[in-house]
């Protein structure tokens, strides 16, 4: 946490409300994203219990597992979420544009113009909050590699068919989620803090509708106290007013509601059973009913925990639309696209789902890809949003002010002279820099670098020597150098990472189109995991 | 599953013990066990944490009682997946947990050297269970080339005064060392687990490892080796890797890994040294404080909800968001720490960030420069961090300054 994310907290335990960390919106919004609140069983490991989903706020589906630690009924569960979200997923793939771009032979070395296809948008998901991420992670990772029917060898177990596509596209998800500034997968908890800080520790933002409580605290209430009413008002059954939003559920919750349900659940089916070997058909009619009656039951609870999370997710969603959007969200975006697409192109060449660990080439790759995607992340905030770029300032690696004076000097030691003009500006900022250092110019007309020639602390001035940018002729050109009296600030890092490439990064190009090796020699792995 | 019990120590009571009995008053002595003596190690610097757990203080009930009560509850649905897990890896003669023990420790498969498991009288109280373990132990350790396995045993640790009994899931004997085995139902996927679960697994074993290691020195009539990282190889000493048994990825099969506890074991040292020390907090208490939280037979309780507030008051805290998971009392301090608009309330780092300023007032003072001695309200115990009050303010200010700059202009 930075001392300005300090600060911001400090204004918010003060006004009792969020306080703002953003100026504009940092990450993409879809039109229509696909929210998901996802539900686990307390104990099993990526054990699905329910989960709420639609893409239309006033429009939720529900979709539940009776009895958790029945392999046929998650199967089944898994089944009705896969026809639920594929279409949702693959409904993108169709629309696309063609990207012109050029690719080298690999034997000769000549360059050839080629054209790759790039889907026009791409599916966005969002849940809670991180843990639901890792839900989802699980998810995919337990179905990804099952057979189906369609296999050779379906083993003893086989799932339904769509399944271990889901679990593909899950991972897929998961795995980009963990690209800084990606969009395909975000959790809200993680979307509110990054825009808004509460006056309450990161510990305590996870609880998503607590740090919720601080942008509505109701009448009277200040965020300290509504967020605390938030996590442990009770009824008068001893259950959460405001059940928290998963995927693990209120113990109490389990104790008191779901158990009993589930249980009378499986009494149901146990006398359903029973009936059918006494060849009972009234009898059978009636256990019948009574699962029904339970199933319906369990609908009920489920949606009663899930709806007040639903509600959150599409709260915070309005909350976060309210903003401006960055200058670069669109430039992401394309990075997201392309990501989508090559997922999309794996499926299609009938590639293996991803390994269960990537092999040190991929884990490698995907390392520097995250380190590069960090900076390019750090970077571009800095230029969209001036709060993030106070950030800078503050670490000493920017420094902003308004020109004082600009002195024509010229360096005469080439041939023809060259513009080399000495820009002086008030400033408070301390750069943490030596003479001589390269600082580069935000927002400027073009690209320009320049160097500390002098820092004057008392006076509150730091010059610089303008170097590049002005055009090639003897005097810079018109409006290349900043005015008298104009605010203008300078970077110490480098304000183009080397620009995202029109075509996609290796790792989301497919084998076929000579994307790594090594996902495709992997042999799918284990036939038989168990899963009970 | 850890069943321990307190009690106090036979003979006279010492006077350290006695005063600890006196803070709690009538009501039972909140048992120690592994599970709170490793959470100690959570928020080491917490006094009042250290009063009410080496005086054995239900803080579950005490937290009620101050009007906050702790969050705490495990779901039935953990419980019975637990109890399901460990009597599958018992069943058929301990087969499943002997599969993976056998990779990690060279447990032979074949009869030549059976697997020995001797009653441990788990019917029994826990003095009774103790001795035995102790003998059964001995006994292992004296002949190095059999194995044996100790299921459930009983360890004594003596803590401020009392004797705290804990219950380590198995120990496995052979060559003379023992090995703590912890059973635990998180999975192990793809070859890791979650690394929060595998932390509290290794501070609870390390209490059992610290329960066995000063056993075996004293059966040795040795002192207990100074560095907690040097392993003491004494007869039916433990070794100081643990094994973690849990399922395999999403199934039932388990596999088992080894957990170097040294790290932990040196923290759980640090900590109950401090609480033998604990006299001297006690005796910074106001006469007459005590956390009696017994009722009448009208059910009127012996203390009101004042006396226990500022009783509880009286021991000063270290509240951190950490806190609000670890802690029984966590809602309860951080109201207080709320109340008193310490920065502790927005996280541990943040003290680092702001020096010697320890209140919200005096921060955003700072940060208006306008901190006419307001700072030094939240400054009272000296500035270790290094972090001047004066740096630290001028830095705010100049955040302040920036932030102010960068909201006017983005709006
Ligand atoms: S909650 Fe209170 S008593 Fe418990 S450790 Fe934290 S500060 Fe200490």
């Amino acid at each position: 946490m930075s001392l300005l994310t300090t600060l911001a907290r400090l204004e918010a335990v003060r006004s009792g409300r969020a306080e703002p960390l953003a100026t504009v919106r940092h990450r993409h919004l879809s039109e229509r994203p696909m929210v998901l609140v996802p539900l686990t069983t307390a104990g099993e490991s990526g054990a699905p219990l329910a989960v709420m989903l639609g893409t239309d706020r006033d429009a939720p589906r529900l979709h539940l597992v009776p009895q958790p630690l029945n392999r046929t009924l998650r199967f089944d569960f898994l089944a009705e979420l896969a026809a639920d979200l594929l279409p949702y997923l693959e409904s993108f793939a169709e629309d696309v544009e063609q990207i012109e771009g050029s690719e080298k032979d690999p034997e000769t070395g000549e360059k050839t113009q080629v054209f790759r296809e790039l889907c026009a948008d791409a599916p966005q998901l969002i849940v809670p909050n991180g843990a639901g991420v890792h839900h989802l992670a699980l998810i995919g990772r337990s179905t990804r590699f099952r057979r189906t029917a369609e296999d050779a060898e379906p083993g003893p177990y086989p799932a339904p068919l769509r399944v271990p596509l889901l679990g593909r596209w899950l991972t897929h998800l998961t795995d980009r989620a963990q690209v800084p500034g990606s969009s395909l997968l975000l959790p809200m908890t993680g979307l509110l803090s990054r825009h808004w800080a509460t006056g309450q520790s990161h510990l305590e933002d996870q609880h998503l509708a607590a740090r919720l409580a601080w942008h509505d605290p109701p009448e009277g209430l200040g965020g300290a106290r509504a967020a605390e009413l938030v996590e442990t008002g009770r009824d008068e059954h001893g259950q959460l007013l405001h059940p928290p939003a998963g995927p693990a559920t209120d113990p109490r919750f389990d104790e008191f509601v779901l158990g009993p349900a589930i249980s009378r659940y499986d009494a149901a089916v146990t006398a359903l059973q029973h009936a059918a070997e006494q060849r009972d058909g009234t009898a059978a009619e009636r256990a019948r009913a009574a699962v029904r009656a339970a199933v319906d039951q369990l609908e009920q609870v489920l949606t009663a925990v899930l709806l007040p999370t639903w509600r959150d997710v599409w709260r915070g969603l309005e909350l976060l639309r309210a903003l401006p959007s960055a200058g670069h969200l669109e430039e992401r975006w394309t990075g997201d696209r392309w990501s989508y697409t090559g997922h999309r192109d794996r499926l299609a060449a009938g590639e293996p789902p991803q390994p269960r660990q990537d092999d040190a080439v991929t884990a490698a790759r995907k390392l520097a890809q995250r380190e590069r995607e960090q900076t390019r992340l750090d970077v571009q905030e800095a230029l969209d949003d001036p709060l993030a770029m106070a950030e800078h300032r503050l670490a000493g690696e920017a420094f902003a002010g308004v020109v004082a004076d600009v002195v024509l000097e010229y360096d005469t030691t080439g041939r023809s002279p060259k513009p080399r003009p000495l820009v002086t500006l008030h400033t408070a900022d301390r750069p943490h820099a030596d003479l001589g250092r390269e600082v580069h110019r935000v927002h400027g007309p073009s690209t320009q670098k320049a160097e500390i020639v002098a820092v004057d602390p008392a006076e509150g001035t730091i010059t610089v020597r303008v170097l590049s940018g002005m055009g090639r002729k003897k005097e810079p050109e018109p409006g290349s150098l900043p005015e008298p009296g104009e605010p203008v600030t300078f970077t110490l890092f480098e304000l183009t990472v080397r620009q995202s490439a029109p075509l996609p990064e290796p790792d989301d190009t497919p084998w076929t189109h000579g994307g790594p090796p090594g996902a495709a020699s992997v042999p799918a792995a284990p036939a038989s995991e168990e899963w009970e | 599953m850890n069943v321990s019990t307190n009690v106090p120590p036979s003979g006279p009571a010492e006077p350290l013990a006695q005063r600890l009995a006196e803070l709690r008053g009538p009501a039972p002595q909140r048992s120690l066990n592994a599970r709170s003596l490793a959470a100690l190690a959570a928020n080491p610097g917490c006094h009042r944490r250290a009063v009410l757990d080496a005086a054995g203080v239900d803080k579950t009930a005490l937290a009620a009682r101050l009007g906050r009560p702790a969050p705490f509850g495990q779901s039935p649905f953990a419980i019975s997946r637990g109890v399901i897990f460990e009597s599958r890896l018992k069943a058929d003669d301990y087969g499943a947990l002997l599969e993976p023990l056998r990779a990690h420790l060279g447990v032979p498969a074949d009869d030549r050297a059976p697997l020995l498991v001797p009653d441990l009288l788990h019917r029994s109280g826990p003095a009774v269970r103790a001795d035995r373990t102790a003998e059964a132990l001995a006994r292992a350790a004296a002949e190095p080339e059999a194995w044996t396995l100790l299921d459930h045993p009983m360890l004594r640790l003596d803590v401020a005064g009392g004797t705290a009994y804990l219950e380590p899931d198995a120990l496995v004997v052979h060559g003379g060392r023992c090995t703590v085995i912890e059973i635990k139902s998180f999975p192990v996927l793809d070859g890791s687990a979650d690394p929060a679960k595998v932390g509290a697994a290794a501070r609870q074993a390390a209490v059992y490892v610290l329960a066995l290691q000063r056993a075996a020195a004293a059966a040795a009539g040795q002192p207990l080796a100074d560095d907690p990282y040097t392993e003491q190889r004494l007869p039916g000493s433990p070794r100081t890797s643990v094994l973690l048994v849990c399922p395999k990825d999403f199934g039932n099969r388990p596999t088992a890994v080894a957990v170097d506890v040294r790290r932990e074991l040196a923290t759980t040292r640090r900590q109950l040294s401090r609480m033998t020390g604990i006299g001297r907090l006690l005796e910074a208490l106001p006469p007459g404080t005590d956390f009696d939280l017994a009722a009448d037979e009208e059910g009127t309780p012996a203390r009101t909800t004042e006396q226990l507030t500022a009783a509880v008051e009286a021991v000063p805290a270290t509240y951190s968001p950490d806190c609000l998971s670890t802690c029984e009392l966590g809602f309860h301090c951080r109201a207080q720490a709320r109340c008193d608009g310490r920065v502790e309330q927005l996280g541990r780092g943040v003290r680092g960030e702001l020096g010697s300023i320890r209140t919200v007032a005096g921060a955003l003072a700072a940060a208006s420069g306008t901190n006419g001695g307001t700072t030094s309200s939240g400054t009272d115990d000296g500035d270790p961090d290094g972090v001047g009050t004066d740096d630290a303010a001028e830095r705010l200010a100049y955040a302040a300054a920036l932030r102010a700059e960068a909201l006017g202009a983005g709006a």
